[in-house]
This record gives structure tokens, C-alpha cells and sequence, in this order.
């Protein structure tokens, strides 16, 4: 019974296996671990580069908690970096001046960190964006998705008080638009600062707080919370792109030790080498330069880290509209911005595999993910989700753009301020009509054959083209396509004149009305050339799963005599 | 397992064989599919069939291919060794406490570090790819539902637990638990009320006051109306005495403009049928806004001197300097407020009061 011919387990190693088997058992459930398969595609990374980015960022997190000094108590600076000596500023600033030029490989370790940071949140909003796109977070995923976007939000927090613990001019800048903000929250807004800063703004609190918050608060939430994530993930199994190997009843891949481990742990060296690029070459977030923090200053361009662009952007938009009532003050400028980009777009993707599940009624579970072009509605949603984030974003700097493109700065923003409006709608509308058109391309694969370039006469005299049928892999893909079953149309009645229970209201009309996009598609016809597999499903019928044996059938020859074989040799040009 | 019992020898005798009666041992780590070998056709599961355990691959002997591989491995790891030695030999040797010396440092360090990394990478990467045979295993992926017969067990048992527990059939013991909770979920949040002073009106005030002098910032000297003459410019000004008061300094940060004769407009109202001045408050066409912008709280710093125009680089509201700092762009929605300005004895230039109006972002109390 040994594993291999090669390799029989050293006796030291095999002699503690046993006696922690003797105590814990676990011998078959770990073999299984070991033996645990992972499908393989080039986007099931983006997750892994989000986790040792977190790694990376506590490694490094911890080195600087060594030398940084949270702490507003001012002192006069007289350390290495001369340009600031005998200036007044907050210990805080000065242990990150110290950790700067003074502790060796201190520079580095900062810089590391602010770069993981950064790849920590890009690898975070790419990676929720496959999932988004391919439906990964369907049943019955829901609930890593949901950890997911959480982790998401308080990455966010944790960034902008991570960034705002050095206590310098610019992201001074930025804890005084969060007082402001929180000050702009109705009733409580005013109480909310004064007992976040212990007081009138800046005080001396809000340093120590924040610290305390950024490396014991959120990054213990978010440990907690990323092994449940990675607990489902394991426990649920890994979702397949759609292959021939793939189907909601199998999976196929290559098993966790020693590939995957060898793999993943490549791949975290990999990331940690692109950080440390980064930190070498790529100066990042130069404290030095902006100076001690005082809210009487500022500098043009204050940008903040990328990942909060979207919530800048959306502060720079808003036209100035206030209420005064009551001896009371609503201010939707500080509001609307603050409340409504973020619950639009972390509100939609929290609630969107419930909403997609309500519209399809769909409740099944999938392991094959979806590939985007035959979910029209979702992708189109998704991409308008993006275009609606990307325009915040850019808005966040338009300043800067307003520099560059030499474009003056109030059109910037009047372009950002419709085009919030209608760069989703044009977004949906156009995705819409790409996938439907790639689907139609589908169509045409399963039902023609490709188009080999080869062109027959025949006997008539007449030229055509050699289109040559999908084979078994490229059928698997084109087929995994699944169509949410079509619900009773809103008002339908049955024989009795009886309306459709879930048709009726309007929730049951909006219901209808959803169901129906989502089912929209590109039939195949079952009797299309070269398809021996039926298929042609209309929408409402769950497509039969497929096993390799019945994709076997599908290589029986075709008696098309304008199709080529892929058995056959090929025709020559006559 | 056999062999693992043989090479137990030393330490003792074999591990024990399962006491006939005792549950057999049951895997405690989350894995798939188990207990499915032992009953997988009782528990639901029924159509499907564990398949038969799949072997990896063999390796049976070394292509040339991998040979060369196994030395670009190798390869990697040495350069990654030597790379991890130099990060060493420079936090070492190199000293930092300049800027030169810093970035120097940073440069070997993080070029070793950067080495390392990528050694290792590659080096496992080429490993997994060109030496390990190519394996792909197939798993059954099962429901996580379980099956009806123990969700309904589970129901029973938690129905007769509850049961046991009479939680349900004592409403009085019920009631009074939760009754005792309440208080106990509001201790963690009556405990923060600590956290800071409540704000009262604080946020209406500043430590602007009739007769405090107008300090230029940064050389803390006060300034006379002659003395700042040049039209067209703009400075910012703190307060006599808090020149290193934070606090203060946040509500109490001062634009200075002076105006041409004849371009600063006093903004005006109607008091009944009257046109009269309002925020008549300036002394020599010189006008003191609050340099705290009315959205959020950015120090408003850019002075456009042919329109009069200031801006707010967080959010680009713009204020009309000449009309009484009113908002012409972006989402600030009030004017800045103007500080009421007029001469000491000695002619230095002063505030006639604190603002009229709270400074800086809107909160819900202002009104």
C-alpha cells in the first residue's frame, strides 16, 4: 500500500503521523484533504493573490507595529530626514519618519505593506468580479459571496485608517473629509464625530483609536472572516469553468498536495515578489514629502488611495443641495454621496444572488460556472455596475484629468454628472446585445461547424465552404449553456381561469417581467447540421446533464456530405 | 496504514484495533464525500457510486526534458539562496539615516528580497509543471444537503430537546431571560458614551473674539491694512494666541484677500423694504472668509486672482471672493463665512467678533 515505488516515509515522519493519529485520528479525512481535487483556470488566482496579499500585509504590519508610534502628543522632529528638522508634528508622523530613514529595511517593509495594500483591495474587486460574471455565487455559494463583499467593505475601512495612521498632510486631508461626512449624517452625524475624535476635530484621540481599529479590530474580523471563505470554498468545492470534464456532478483537477500546494505556494512567492518589486522600484505614499499634518493646510490633487476614488468621486460630483427645517440641517451634498454610491453598489451586490434566484426561480445548485454571454441580464448588470464605479472613480480625480486632458475642470464634472446617469443604461443596453450576439455565434459553432477556409466545388459548379463540426471539447463548452425555465407569464390563468399565484400583484407582475429577461435566449435548433445531440431546448427546459458517454454519441459521423470529419481526413481542394 | 504500524514499532505497540462496540473513528477535518464510502447508497446519495479510488500517475523513468528542468530548478533555489544571502550581507553592510543612504538600502534590499522571491516562485513553479507527472483526479461533487431521514431526525431531536428544556412551556422563565438580555446588549454601547464630550455648541464657536489679532501663518507676526497693500493677494491668518492650538486652528483658519477699490461687492438684503449692507465688515477693501470650506471641512487654499474665484482641492466647491464668498461650483452649500474685521490702536488689523455663523461642514443641529 505505499503511494508510490519511489518514496516509502522516513521513519521520523511516519512515527509522528501515527502518534498523532493514535491521538486525533483524521488518517482518512486528511488523505481526502490531500486527495482533494482543484479545477484549473487562470482566473481561480485572483482569490489566492487577495490571501497573500493579507498574508504579506500581516507579515509586514507586524514589523511596523514594532517602531510606529500611535500617538497624536507632539514633539519637535530632529531625526534623519534634515529637510524637517526642528518641525513641530504628532509622534505618529515622526515614528513613521524614523521607520523611513532610521530602522533599516524600515522603508521597504512600509512600502511593501502600502503596495500589498493596494493589490489586497485591485485583486479583491477583480476577483468578485469573475465570481459576479460567472455566476459562481449561486446556490450554494451564496453565503462565501456574501463574506466576500463584507470582506470588500472593511477592506475599504481598514485601508483608509491604515493610510491615515502616519498622521501627514494628505491623509490629514482625508480623516477631515471623514469628520465632515459624519458630521453630514442626520441626528446623530454630530455625536458620531465628537465621539470618534474624542471631541472637537483633530484632537489627540483619533490616532491611537484608529490604530487600535487598524491592526487588532478589522484585520481580526477579517481573519475570521477569510477562513470562513476559505472553509466554504473547500468544504463546497471549488466551481468549474465549463468543460468536457466539468458538470454539476463531477469536478476534475488536479489534487491539492502536492500539485495544488506546489502551485499555490508558487504563486505566493509570485505575489510577494510583485510587491517587492513594487516597494524597490515604485516609490509609494513618500510621507516625507507632504509633511506633518495641519488642518490649516493643503496641497492641489489630495488624491486617496484607489479604492476609496469612488466615494471622492462621488463627493466631487454632487451639486450643493441642503435642507434647513425645523432649526435642522440635511446636507444631501455630504449625504447623497456618502450613502448612495456605496449602498448601490455594495447593497446590489450583496443582494443580487437573492434578487437573481427570486427572477429565475431557480433554486438548484451549480458547480459549472456560467460562462457570461449566456447570462445577458446578469452580465449586462454587472458591466453597468462597472461603468457606474469607473465613472465615480474617475470623477475622484478630476482634477487631475481636468490637468492632463487640459479639458476644463467644471465640464469634467458635468460629464461625470450625466454620465452616471446614462453610461449604465447605454452599458446594459449594449452588453445586452453583445452576449446575444456571441450566443447567436454559438449557434452558429453548434449548428454549422466552424468555418475552415476551405472552399469545395461541386458538382454543379457551385463553391462551398467546409464547415467542420465542434468536436467533443468545444461542444462541451458551446452546450454548458443553461436557460432559467420560463415562469407562467404575469396575469396568465390556468384551465380553471385560476391566476398564476406567483403572477399576481405587483411584485408578481415585476417578478414576470424579470423571469423573462432572464430566460431570454438563443435557441439552438435541435436539428441543426452537424448537431447530432439534441439540444434544442426552449427556454424553460433544464438542459439534461450532460455525461461523457452521451457526449460520445455526438462523434458519430454526419451524413452531410458538406461537412468534414474531424475522423476523416481532410478533403482536398479540388 | 500497515506500513505506518510497522515503522510504529519503537514507541510501542501498534496503534490499538478498534474495540468491537466503539464508533468506528469518523473524520474530523471538513472533506468530501465522507461517510459516503461506508453508507453512500443508504444516505440519499444512492445513484451515484463512489468510483474506485484513482492512482496517480506513475513516474516512470526521466526524459531528457526533465532532466533539464530538474537543473532550472535548481538553478532557481541557488540564485534565490545567493539573493537571500545578499538581502543579509545588505541590511548589514548598509546603513541607513539619510535619505541617500535610505534609498540606497531600499534598493538592495528590496532587489535581494525581490530575487528571492521570484527564485523560489519560478523554481517551484518549473518544478510542478515540468517535473511532476501530469495528474487529474475526478470527484463525485455530492449535495451538501442531507438527507431527509436526518434533517428529520435533527427536527426530532431538537423539538425533544427543547421540549426537555421546557423554554417554550415556562413563558415566565422565558420572558424574564430575555427581559435580563436587554439591559446586558445595551451595556456595550452605554459604555462607549465615554468616548467623547458631547458637543453642545461648540461646533458654533471659534476662538475668533473682538480684539484678537490677525497673525500671518508661518511668521506668527500681526499685520496691518498697509502693510498688506499688494491687491490681488491672498494669505492665510491665525489667531493671536493659538498659532499651535490644532483644535483651534481647525474652525479658526482665516482667508486675507485684499480687492482693488470698487471690486469688492458687500453683499446686500432687503430688511423690510430697505436695502441695507450685510457683512459690511471690512477694513481697506481687505475681507477675512473662514478658510474652512462648508462641504466637508478642506482647508479652501487656491486663490484664483483674476476672477476672485477660491477653491476647494478636495472637491472643487468655488466661492466668489468678491460677492461674499458665494458658492458658484461644486457641492458646498453655503458661502464661506466672513470673519468681521476692523483695526486695534496700534493699527493692526483684528477680528470685531467671533463668525456670525458656524464654520466649516453642515451638521444636523445647525439650522
Amino acid at each position: 500500500m505505499t503511494s508510490s515505488d519511489d518514496f516509502k516515509a522516513p521513519r521520523w515522519l511516519a512515527g509522528t503521523g501515527g502518534w498523532l493519529d493514535d491521538r486525533f485520528g483524521g488518517a482518512r479525512g486528511i488523505r481526502q484533504l490531500l486527495k482533494k481535487v482543484f479545477p484549473d483556470h487562470w482566473s481561480f488566482m485572483l482569490g489566492e493573490i487577495a490571501l497573500y496579499s493579507f498574508v504579506i500585509l500581516l507579515l509586514t504590519g507586524t514589523f511596523l507595529s514594532f517602531f510606529f508610534v500611535p500617538s497624536a502628543a507632539e514633539i519637535v522632529y530632529h531625526g534623519s530626514y534634515t529637510k524637517l528638522d526642528g518641525i513641530r508634528m504628532s509622534q505618529a508622523y515622526a515614528s513613521t519618519l524614523n521607520i523611513s530613514f532610521d530602522v533599516r529595511a524600515g522603508l521597504l517593509m512600509r512600502q511593501i505593506h502600502h503596495w500589498s495594500a493596494d493589490l489586497f483591495m485591485a485583486s479583491i474587486i477583480v476577483h468578485l468580479l469573475r465570481n459576479f460574471f460567472t455566476g459562481a455565487f449561486r446556490k450554494p455559494r451564496e453565503v462565501t459571496w456574501l463574506i466576500g463583499v463584507v470582506i470588500f467593505m472593511l477592506g475599504l475601512l481598514e485601508g483608509l485608517f491604515g493610510y491615515s495612521l502616519p498622521d501627514d498632510q494628505l491623509s490629514g486631508a482625508g480623516i477631515r473629509i471623514l469628520e465632515g461626512v459624519l458630521l453630514g449624517i442626520p441626528i446623530v452625524g454630530t455625536y458620531a464625530a465628537f465621539f470618534l475624535f474624542g471631541g472637537q476635530y483633530p484632537g489627540t484621540a483619533i490616532i491611537p483609536r484608529m490604530y487600535i481599529i487598524h491592526v487588532l479590530l478589522i484585520p481580526g474580523i477579517l481573519l475570521a472572516l477569510i477562513t470562513a471563505h476559505l472553509i466554504f470554498v473547500f468544504y463546497q468545492k471549488h466551481t468549474a469553468m465549463p468543460a468536457i470534464n466539468q458538470t454539476d456532478r463531477i469536478e476534475t483537477g488536479q489534487p491539492f498536495y502536492p500539485y495544488f500546494l506546489a502551485k499555490t505556494t508558487a504563486w505566493f512567492f509570485f505575489v510577494f515578489a510583485a510587491c517587492a518589486i513594487l516597494a524597490t522600484f515604485a516609490q509609494i505614499n513618500p510621507v516625507w514629502q507632504y509633511g506633518p499634518y495641519t488642518p490649516i493646510a493643503i496641497s492641489s490633487a489630495s488624491q486617496p488611495d484607489f479604492y476609496m476614488g469612488f466615494l471622492e468621486g462621488a463627493l466631487r460630483m454632487m451639486p450643493a443641495w441642503e435642507w434647513n427645517f425645523l432649526g435642522h440641517t440635511i446636507s444631501f451634498s455630504v449625504l447623497i454621496p456618502f450613502a448612495v454610491p456605496a449602498g448601490i453598489i455594495f447593497g446590489g451586490l450583496l443582494f443580487w444572488p437573492f434578487f437573481e434566484q427570486w427572477a429565475t426561480g431557480d433554486r438548484s445548485y451549480h458547480h459549472v460556472n456560467d460562462r457570461p454571454r449566456n447570462a445577458p441580464i446578469r452580465t449586462a448588470t454587472g458591466i453597468a455596475g462597472v461603468v457606474f464605479y469607473g465613472v465615480l472613480w474617475a470623477e475622484g480625480a478630476n482634477d487631475v484629468i481636468a490637468d492632463k486632458l487640459q479639458i476644463p475642470l467644471y465640464t469634467v464634472t458635468w460629464i461625470a454628472r450625466v454620465l452616471i446617469f446614462v453610461g449604465p443604461l447605454v452599458a446594459f443596453i449594449v452588453t445586452r446585445r453583445i452576449c446575444l450576439g456571441l450566443q447567436r455565434k454559438d449557434k452558429e459553432l453548434l449548428e454549422h461547424g466552424l468555418e475552415t477556409g476551405i472552399i469545395r466545388q461541386l458538382p454543379d459548379g457551385e463553391f462551398v465552404e467546409i464547415h467542420r463540426p465542434m468536436n467533443e471539447e468545444e461542444r462541451a463548452i458551446l452546450e454548458a449553456k443553461k436557460v432559467p425555465a420560463l415562469m407562467p407569464a404575469p396575469g396568465s390563468e390556468d384551465e380553471h381561469g385560476v391566476p398564476a399565484p406567483k403572477s399576481r400583484g405587483a411584485v408578481g407582475w415585476a417578478r414576470g417581467v424579470a423571469n423573462r429577461a432572464f430566460a431570454e435566449t438563443v435557441v439552438v435548433e435541435a436539428d441543426g447540421h452537424g448537431n447530432g445531440h439534441g439540444n434544442g431546448h426552449a427556454p424553460g427546459e433544464e438542459y439534461a446533464e450532460l455525461g461523457p458517454g452521451e457526449l460520445s454519441e455526438s462523434s458519430v459521423p454526419h451524413p452531410d456530405p458538406l461537412l468534414w470529419h474531424p475522423h476523416e481526413e481532410p478533403p482536398e481542394e479540388s | 496504514m500497515s506500513d505506518m504500524e510497522e515503522v510504529e514499532g519503537p514507541e510501542g505497540p501498534a496503534a490499538p484495533h478498534r474495540v468491537i462496540g466503539t464508533p468506528p473513528p469518523t473524520p474530523r477535518l471538513l472533506g468530501s464525500g465522507q461517510g459516503t464510502e461506508d453508507g453512500g447508497a443508504a444516505d440519499g446519495h444512492g445513484a451515484e457510486v463512489e468510483p474506485a479510488e484513482e492512482r496517480l500517475p506513475e513516474v516512470s523513468d526521466y526524459p531528457s526534458h526533465a532532466s533539464n528542468a530538474e537543473k532550472i530548478v535548481a538553478w532557481c533555489f541557488l540564485i534565490a539562496f545567493i539573493a537571500g544571502c545578499g538581502f543579509i550581507a545588505a541590511y548589514v553592510g548598509l546603513e541607513v539615516g539619510s535619505v541617500d543612504a535610505t534609498l540606497r538600502s531600499n534598493l538592495a534590499l528590496g532587489f535581494s528580497l525581490s530575487v528571492v522571491m521570484l527564485g523560489l516562485g519560478l523554481g517551484a513553479l518549473i518544478w510542478v509543471r515540468q517535473l511532476m507527472p501530469d495528474a487529474e483526479l475526478t470527484e463525485i461533487r455530492h449535495a451538501p444537503r442531507s438527507p431527509e431521514k436526518e434533517r428529520q431526525a435533527f427536527a426530532e431531536y431538537f423539538a425533544e430537546g427543547t421540549g426537555a428544556s421546557q423554554f417554550v412551556k415556562r413563558p415566565l422563565v422565558r420572558r424574564t431571560l430575555l427581559l435580563a438580555t436587554l439591559p446586558l446588549a445595551a451595556i456595550p454601547i452605554v459604555v462607549l458614551r465615554d468616548l467623547g464630550p458631547l458637543p453642545y455648541t461648540s461646533l458654533r464657536h471659534t476662538v475668533w473674539a473682538p480684539g484678537r489679532r490677525l497673525l500671518v501663518y508661518g511668521t506668527n507676526q500681526p499685520i496691518t491694512s498697509a502693510e498688506f497693500s499688494a491687491p490681488g493677494g491672498m494669505i492665510t491668518i491665525v489667531p493671536d494666541g493659538f498659532t499651535d492650538d490644532q483644535d483651534a486652528l481647525a474652525k479658526a483658519a482665516v482667508l486675507l484677500i485684499k480687492f482693488r477699490p470698487g471690486e469688492l461687492q458687500v453683499p446686500t438684503r432687503y430688511d423690510g423694504s430697505t436695502l441695507i449692507g450685510t457683512m459690511n465688515w471690512t477694513v481697506d477693501n481687505i475681507v477675512a472668509y473662514s478658510k474652512i470650506c462648508t462641504h466637508v471641512g478642506c482647508p479652501v487654499a487656491l486663490y484664483e486672482q483674476t476672477t476672485h474665484h477660491i477653491l476647494c482641492p478636495c472637491h472643487q466647491s468655488t466661492f466668489d471672493a468678491a460677492t461674499g464668498a458665494t458658492v458658484i461650483f461644486g457641492p458646498a452649500p453655503r458661502p464661506l463665512p466672513q470673519l468681521p474685521l476692523t483695526v486695534d490702536a496700534q493699527g493692526y488689523l483684528v477680528s470685531k467678533s467671533d463668525f456670525t455663523q458656524p464654520v466649516g461642514p453642515s451638521f444636523w443641529e445647525r439650522g
